[in-house]
């Protein structure tokens, strides 16, 4: 058994295609005849075009507009006045054979692209990697294997695949993919995760130790795959595949349905994303709704805060696509943990008990006012929530409110529309949050129960921390007691209570949850139909009596047996 | 002929932006060049270009001479005042 990186569910069974993208090996040559050699540099660019325009429309027409036009971009590069000239005037002042020639001056621009500290730059010189390999295998004449046309269902192995492998295979006749290396955000796992093609990535030299024809099984969830499996182990695999596909076909009726109980008790499912890309997940799993948008990700990868507009555009793409379904945006939660090149933070012993989040914003009130002005402009497309995280005391929270109902005011005074009733809620994740949240439920509409950080701090445990990770338990009785007491909390003054954190998505913790009269559960998308058809299977008043035991026992332990006793 | 402009479009002189600049560029025989950042780059040039790593609010000048130099700074001008369409 090899384990890989598990980057695309589902099970996969078949013969093997390597994908042998023979090394391109470049010699230094001294040529004779210039003209000839510069002859071989034009032909290869031409085949290379007709071959990428070929491929850039079978892409248009499979995946539209914004996956073909990676190949645009790839056209533009074959086009490029400045890499030919330099590459010919190379050939004819050294000499040189056009490959050595073309290959320097292709290594030069790759290096301008690595060398700059933006993600979208280095993503281009991939690109150019791409087109040169592709102009170098025609000039060393080395053949490719055509994905386009395969004559049997296999499961494609390789280094890594790239997009136009990817773009061009034959869909219905790949059972899977296992790449060498790459990882959950590689572009053969993004790719296969949207094809919803199983995937393991990451298998050091997978495809120097395999052969065409071998036979494999995997598992794209778990990242186990084995070679050649005897009679037992491939009968065990089809038995997987049959009960994944059953399972899915199950959740796909689900679609549509409501989040309901046995006996009536009605419950929301919502999705966390991160970016506005992340939406079309929730669309994939039937969300009911953003239950945590978290904004950070559009202030990283940059090298400047982004702008209000920036900001704007994000937030309403997201509103829009989900609406009428409320979306639950949080504002701003960073800190010293995320370094960002244009926000200095001092050194700080513990960044999560440091200087982040809504204390930064209060602080430095131009970058929370930009982020609330986005805001609520973005709020006239759709059904938004604000929510502030880690609120530790009653005056940070209206502190918080007041800087929101002068940017109110400010927008009111310049004339720009915004929605006149949005709920505005906070995080309960740290504990003295959770303790007075009797006194907090009287200032929000809602709350959401970040519990990642809540164990986190009630604990003192870091999650990352593997030699204590066995510490960092949501069945521990302390937790389960601020869950509760937030839940009542917060409906003794008629709000509602949601949760965002890991717990709310896991089978174990959500017969608990629904006892303990959660209202909204916000989890990765795509555990919303797993979560929707456990709850069908559900009594609420059941479920009632069944937390009310659980919160009577004394340790993790003690819980976790009983859940397991009672739900197996 | 010359002219100082002010790249204003949100994403600057990346992606598609760059790629319609270019575009447009080359529709023209003037030669056309970019002085920015103290380099001065061919502006047929996707490669070159991109390379600039332009931003939005950075200062630029486009330098054009040739038979249809006119058209072409009026075509490019534009282009980058219009913020590339970029909603």
């Amino acid at each position: 058994m090899v384990q890989g990186t598990g980057a695309s569910p589902g099970i996969a069974l078949g013969k093997v295609l390597v994908i042998k993208n023979e090394e391109i090996a470049i010699e230094k040559k001294q040529i004779d005849s210039i003209e000839e050699e510069k002859n071989r540099f034009v032909e290869a660019i031409e085949k290379s075009k007709l071959e990428l325009i070929e491929i850039r429309d079978k892409a248009m027409k499979e995946f539209g507009k914004d996956k073909s036009a990676i190949f645009d971009a790839h056209l533009l590069v074959l086009e490029d006045p400045e890499l030919m000239s330099s590459t010919i005037n190379r050939i004819e002042s050294e000499k040189l054979n056009v490959e050595y020639a073309f290959k320097q001056i292709i290594d030069q621009f790759v290096s301008v692209f690595e060398a700059m500290d933006n993600e979208y730059m280095k993503e281009r010189a991939s690109d150019i990697r791409d087109v040169s390999d592709r102009v170098l295998r025609k000039l060393l004449g080395i053949k490719v294997v055509d994905l386009s046309v395969l004559d049997e269902e296999v499961i494609l192995v390789s280094k890594d695949l790239t997009p136009s492998e990817t773009a061009t295979m034959d869909k219905e006749k790949v059972l899977g993919f296992l790449t060498d290396i790459g990882g959950r955000t590689s572009h053969t796992a993004i790719m296969a995760r949207s094809l919803e093609i199983p995937a393991v990535v990451g298998i050091k030299d997978m495809s120097v130790s395999l052969e065409d024809g071998d036979f494999v099984v995997f598992n794209g969830e778990t990242g186990e795959v084995l070679i050649n499996p005897d009679k037992e182990e491939v009968n065990r695999y089809k038995g997987l595949k049959e009960a994944y596909e059953n399972e899915k076909k199950e959740l796909e009726a689900l679609r549509g349905q409501k989040s309901v109980t046995k006996d009536g008790r009605e419950v929301e499912l919502a999705g966390n994303i991160g970016t506005p890309k992340d939406v079309k997940g929730l669309e994939n799993n039937d969300a009911e709704g953003v239950g945590l948008y978290r904004t950070e990700f559009i202030y990283m990868d940059r090298d400047s805060l982004p702008t209000e507009e920036e900001q704007f555009m994000a937030y309403k793409e997201v509103l829009e696509s989900i609406n009428p379904r409320p979306a639950i945006i949080r504002t701003l939660d960073i800190g010293g943990d995320k370094e960002l090149s244009y926000l200095k933070f001092d050194e700080e012993m513990n960044p999560f008990l440091g200087y982040r989040a809504i204390r930064l914003c209060l602080d430095r009130q131009e970058i929370f006012k930009t982020q609330l002005r986005a805001l609520l402009r973005a709020s006239m497309y759709g059904n938004l929530k604000i929510m502030f995280p880690m609120i530790s005391s009653l005056e940070e929270l209206l502190e918080a409110k007041k800087v929101l109902n002068e940017v109110k005011e400010d927008l009111h005074r310049e004339g720009v529309d915004f929605s006149p009733n949005i709920e505005v809620g906070m995080m309960i994740e740290v504990p003295s949050a959770a303790i007075i949240s009797d006194i907090l439920a009287k200032h929000v509409d809602f709350f959401s129960i970040g519990t990642n950080d809540l164990i986190q701090y009630t604990t003192a445990v870091d999650r990352m921390n593997e030699k204590i990770h066995h510490l960092y338990n949501p069945f521990n009785p302390a937790v389960l007691r601020l869950i509760k007491m937030v839940i009542d909390n917060g409906h003794k003054e008629g709000i509602w209570v949601g949760m965002c954190g890991e717990m709310a998505g896991d089978k174990r913790m959500i017969p608990i949850l629904l006892g303990l009269e959660l209202d909204e559960f916000s989890m990765s998308p795509i555990s919303i139909l797993p979560a929707r058809k456990l709850i069908k299977s559900l009594s609420y008043e059941e479920m009632k009596k069944f937390a009310n035991k659980v919160m009577n026992m004394d340790s993790a332990e003690e819980i976790e047996a009983y859940i397991e006793k009672t739900f197996i | 002929m010359e002219k100082l402009v002010t790249i204003s479009n949100e994403s600057g002189l990346h992606a598609r932006p760059a790629a319609i600049f270019v575009k447009t560029a080359s529709q023209f025989n003037s030669q056309i060049s970019i002085e920015a950042r103290g380099s001065s780059v061919n502006a047929k040039s996707i490669m070159n270009i991109l390379s600039l790593g332009l931003k939005k609010g950075d200062e630029v000048k486009i330098v054009v001479n040739g038979v249809d130099e006119k058209e072409a700074m009026e075509a490019l001008v534009e282009l980058v005042e219009s913020k590339f369409n970029e909603a």
